[in-house]
């Protein structure tokens, strides 16, 4: 875009050249960034639920980490963290773990086939279908985790 | 029985019906944005667009917005209306509530009220191709069984609604985006004789096609049915197995 100065001696002109503001997604002026699917189609709230399910799972991979760090305490200190982890608290954070990993990996199976250029544009039915395998299989999972309790 | 004065009073009736317009406002040297309200009548047909001409005519004749067919064919009066991109022009005002919110699209700078500057739209596509082609007559493009397949880029009207709907212009400026990247693969799809080979290289880029992820909410905005999503997939696949850009039944087009 071309610019003009206040070289020029006009009034008003400084002003006209300002940059103005970029609007980004969600409703208002406020940005919402690409975390709010609010009002969107479901391939949005896949989109944001892959990520944020992506940031669960890697905050999850340190923590798994540093709980097997107990380990160097020794024998008694993971007998008493595995006494913790069979509380049914414990126990429904491992559903959430295993709904976030069925979640990220399906639907990063259905992303690459789609982004492949094998099924361009099945999107929505591989995520129906996707859904109703991760449903499934979420399904089977708490029953057999929450049975320990 | 209905009488036709009976009816003349329910339409009568129908006109007095008002919605609140929260219209996004900025002039150039503006500290910020803001919003002004606006109580417009309507009827059953009344347009966003009707109603934002309206807004200039009897309430604000500084609110500024772009427009100019009416039909959907000019794609110069996209906006954002309650976080959804539309064409005012052929979007009801009846089924969007009582309280209505226009706002410019998004991912593109403002440069007053409705207004954005569309040339940074435009300066997302490859400069080495035109975007727009002339009409012409290939005789040698006869109609080949199984037309409904071709979904023709041109169908495309530039109204980068595609763009503000994307979520990856919310962290970074640098994507290419929907529009130019259909574009490309149009070209690619279609070349008649036109020498497209570096525009997989153009589009073989971390903020071209591959910085697409998968939302698919361009295609959902679309208001031609261009669906720029699968266009953006199919580049994607030309490029890890380069067969599925071009379908053999096009081969004849050539």
């Amino acid at each position: 875009m071309s610019q003009t100065t206040s070289a020029d001696g006009l009034p008003g002109l400084e002003e006209r050249a300002q940059r103005g503001p970029v609007l980004r997604k969600g409703i208002g002026v406020a940005p919402s960034g690409w975390f709010d699917p609010r009002g969107r189609a479901i391939g949005s709230w896949a989109f944001a639920a892959n990520r944020i399910t992506g940031l669960g799972l890697v905050f999850y991979l340190y923590l798994h980490l540093g709980v097997l760090s107990i380990l160097l305490v020794g024998k008694s200190g993971w007998n008493d963290f595995v006494a913790l982890a069979t509380n049914i608290v414990f126990l429904g954070l491992d559903v959430l773990l295993l709904f976030g990993v069925l979640f990220h990996g399906l639907n990063g199976v259905r992303v690459a086939l789609v982004g492949t250029g094998i099924v361009p544009d099945r999107q929505k039915a591989l995520f129906w279908a996707f859904s109703v395998i991760g449903t499934l299989t979420l399904a089977y999972g708490a029953f057999r985790i929450l049975g320990r309790a | 029985m209905q009488t036709a004065t009976d009816q003349a009073a329910a339409g009568a009736a129908e006109a007095t019906e008002t919605r609140r317009f929260r219209g996004f406002r900025y002039k150039r040297g503006d500290k910020a944005p803001h919003f002004d309200t606006f109580d417009v009548p309507i009827e059953p047909r009344t347009t966003l667009l009707d109603a934002m001409k309206w807004i200039q005519l009897h309430r604000d004749a500084s609110l500024m917005l772009r427009h100019s067919c009416y039909h959907a064919s000019c794609g110069t009066c996209g906006v954002r209306v309650n976080g959804r991109e539309v064409l005012l022009c052929v979007t009801a005002v009846h089924d969007l509530g009582l309280e209505i919110t226009v706002e410019p699209v998004a991912n593109i700078p403002v440069l007053t009220d409705l207004v954005v500057d569309m040339e940074e739209f435009y300066a997302r596509f490859p400069d080495q191709h035109p975007y727009v082609r002339e009409s012409e007559f290939n005789a040698a493009a006869s109609t080949p069984d199984g037309i409904a397949a071709y979904v023709r880029y041109e169908d495309c009207i530039e109204c980068g609604l595609c763009l503000s709907a994307c979520p990856i212009p919310a962290t970074t400026d640098r994507y290419v985006g929907p529009a130019a990247l259909a574009a490309a693969q149009r070209m690619l799809e279609e070349p008649r004789g036109a020498d497209v080979a570096d525009l997989l290289d153009w589009a073989d880029e971390p903020d071209g096609v591959w910085r697409c992820h998968a939302a698919f909410e361009c295609t959902e905005a679309c208001p031609s049915n261009v669906n720029p999503a699968a266009r953006i997939m199919a580049l994607r696949g030309a490029l890890v197995g380069g067969a599925l850009v071009i379908p053999d039944r096009v081969e004849e087009m050539r």
